[in-house]
């Protein structure tokens, strides 16, 4: 069978859940094998093991964490060309779609981002994406090449199934050209205590409508386990930092359930949770757009409807 | 200095978007067009750039006849000249192709020190042509910033990716922007009243010296199978609170499972 190749998507070697998505879609595509960049192998390894990578390319250098992605897409390259993989998946993040966009060119391979799904057809590996906002449903085959795919947060649910993986340690070298962009301060992840806002099974958001207090949203957020994101009106404000904005120029994130509290819904907002499964909103207004797409909505003032909601659910689970 | 700010044409975020019924190609022509918001902030910082020391500022699009709306926004903030890559050939080209096209006129444009990019289109949003462009033209790339700063020949940027961090790089360097970098300016009347008199060149693939086979629809390396419009999302149950919408938000999400 042949090698889908994934790309290892983590910090100092903690993978992060979108990598064992991306494992439990190579299963159903081939033979899946895990490329390792950067250092902190050791960390990563069981996890890899523990969502079935056959095999591991294993690059540590100081040199592939010092600098911008163009080390690692020369690094992935390397390995492409000995491993002649059927396709190539990275998560759709910054980096993962930077890596992406070079590793096609330095390929000469079709490449399609974002996609919500990735199966194998008989007329070859195909994607689905959400596209113009989820109006539209496109499904897309690369012909060109190795198919390169980078694939959104909670495209699939990650299912274990332990391996013992063959580890191959790559001998890496970097040319010059992708050393100029070197990275001279990194800052820490924020650390809320959080589920990860882009990788969340809930998330709950707030607008310009928590009028500067996020406490209501906070807490309904830690009642239901959920990440806490915000409208880019709720961060320019300053009220919540620009990590947690959700939207065209924020996070996309496509949840199990989207709470939207005292957010209007305006289109570059939409288009950064429009593939969320259920949508849920509080808004005292019951003419704003966003209730075109709730599943269920509450036609309110959050600081009210929100406390009880989260009393409520704190009851039911007591 | 040399800069050239690279521009879009996008169908409006805000009208009906739609695909072309034919090829599956957006549909740029009978949809209300506007330059990519996205692009003004890299427009803005080129000028942030110009206004504060000697630079000038070129605005490159590829797109059919109306991309020069583009343009011409662009020369009304304040950009020195324009240049539109317009061929029949380039309907329907991808990322690939078009980072081909687009490297191919900073080139031909010659000696240029900084290209300035928005974040993503409005539209594709793919964001990886400025990637791609900067593998091509073996130049450094730093995306997603909110910060930067032009120190002689380096570039210092803040890089709001996953985390935020600080790079460096030497110039010649791809650097695309996000919105929170600064805040575009409107044209002025003077603006709007000099940009007519700005020139504006338009070169065809041959001026590139780009084989027409090498580009668009046909030539794309990754084909649409299908295209579905979305039913739009019916609307669920609205409930109006009268003391007791928490708790019917409670009891909606205890029957959905997810308490
Ligand atoms: C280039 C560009 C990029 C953008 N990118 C993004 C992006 O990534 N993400 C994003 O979110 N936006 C983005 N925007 C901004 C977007 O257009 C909207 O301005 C923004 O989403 C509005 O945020 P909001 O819904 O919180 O505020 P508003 O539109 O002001 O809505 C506030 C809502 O709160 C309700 N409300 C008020 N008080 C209460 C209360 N007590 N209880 C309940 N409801 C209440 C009101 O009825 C209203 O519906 C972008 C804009 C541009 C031009």
């Amino acid at each position: 069978m042949a090698e889908i190749l994934v790309l290892v998507d983590h910090a100092d070697g903690a993978v992060r859940k979108t990598t064992t998505e991306l494992l439990t879609i190579a299963r159903r595509l081939g033979e899946p094998s895990a490329v390792f960049i950067g250092s902190g192998y050791d960390a990563a390894r069981d996890t890899l093991a523990q969502f079935g990578a056959a095999k591991v390319y294993v690059a540590e250098n100081p040199e592939l964490v010092d600098h911008l992605v163009a080390p690692q897409a020369e690094v992935l390259a390397q390995v492409a060309a000995t491993a002649q993989p059927a396709a190539i998946l990275l998560a759709s993040n910054p980096d993962g779609k930077e890596i992406a966009a070079r590793l096609a060119i330095k390929l000469e391979s079709g490449l399609i981002t974002d996609a919500v799904d990735v199966v194998a057809a008989d007329a070859g590996i195909t994607t689905t994406q959400s596209v113009f906002a989820g109006g539209y449903t496109v499904t897309a085959r690369v012909t060109h090449g190795t198919p390169i795919v980078t694939v959104k947060p909670n495209a699939a649910t990650p299912e274990p199934a332990q391996s013992t993986p063959v580890e191959e340690k790559v001998a890496v070298s970097i040319s010059d050209t992708a050393k100029r962009a070197r990275i001279v301060e990194r800052a820490a992840r924020g650390e809320s205590g959080r589920p990860e806002l882009t990788e969340a099974a809930i998330v709950v958001s707030g607008g310009r409508g928590t009028g500067g207090d996020f406490g209501p949203v906070e807490a309904l957020a830690d009642a239901l386990g959920a990440a806490v994101g915000a409208s880019r009106a709720a961060v320019d404000s300053g009220w919540y930092p620009h990590a947690h904005q959700v939207g065209q120029t924020g996070k996309t994130v496509s949840p199990q359930l989207y709470v939207a509290a005292g957010i209007s819904g305006a289109i570059q907002h939409r288009a950064g949770m429009q593939t969320s499964k259920t949508v849920v909103v509080v808004n005292k207004d019951a003419e704003a757009p966003i209730f075109s797409m709730a599943d269920f909505g509450v036609v309110g003032d959050l600081h009210t409807v929100l406390p009880q909601a989260t009393e409520e659910i704190t009851k039911r689970k007591a | 200095m040399k800069i050239v700010v690279l521009v879009k044409h996008v169908p409006d975020a805000a009208a009906d978007r739609k695909f072309d019924e034919a090829d599956y190609t957006t549909d740029r022509v009978s949809v209300d067009s506007i330059l990519s918001e996205l692009d003004e902030y890299a427009v803005e910082e080129a000028l942030k750039i110009s206004d504060a020391g000697d630079a000038e500022v070129i605005a490159v699009t590829m797109g059919p006849e109306q991309a020069q709306d583009a343009i011409k926004r662009a020369l009304q903030m304040g950009a020195d000249s324009g240049v539109h890559v317009l061929d029949e050939a380039l309907h329907g080209s991808d990322a690939l192709a078009t980072s081909q096209v687009l490297a191919a006129a900073i080139e031909k444009v010659g000696e240029v020190d900084l290209v300035f990019t928005g974040m993503a289109s409005t539209d594709g949003g793919m964001s990886v042509v400025p990637a791609m462009l900067a593998e091509r033209l073996q130049l450094a790339h730093v995306g997603f910033v909110g910060e930067l700063t032009l120190d002689g020949g380096t570039v210092r940027a803040r890089r709001d990716a996953d985390v935020t961090e600080t790079v460096e790089a030497a110039l010649p360097a791809i650097v695309s922007v996000t919105d929170q970098i600064n805040e575009p300016r409107y044209p002025s009347f003077k603006g709007i009243m000099a940009a007519k008199k700005k020139p504006v060149q338009t070169w065809s693939l041959a001026d590139l010296g780009i084989d027409a086979g090498s580009v668009g629809l046909s030539a794309a390396w990754s084909v649409v199978a299908s295209v579905t419009a979305r039913p739009p999302r019916t609307q669920g149950e609205v409930v109006t609170d009268e003391g007791d919408g928490g708790a019917k938000l409670a009891a909606y999400l205890a029957d959905q499972k997810f308490i």
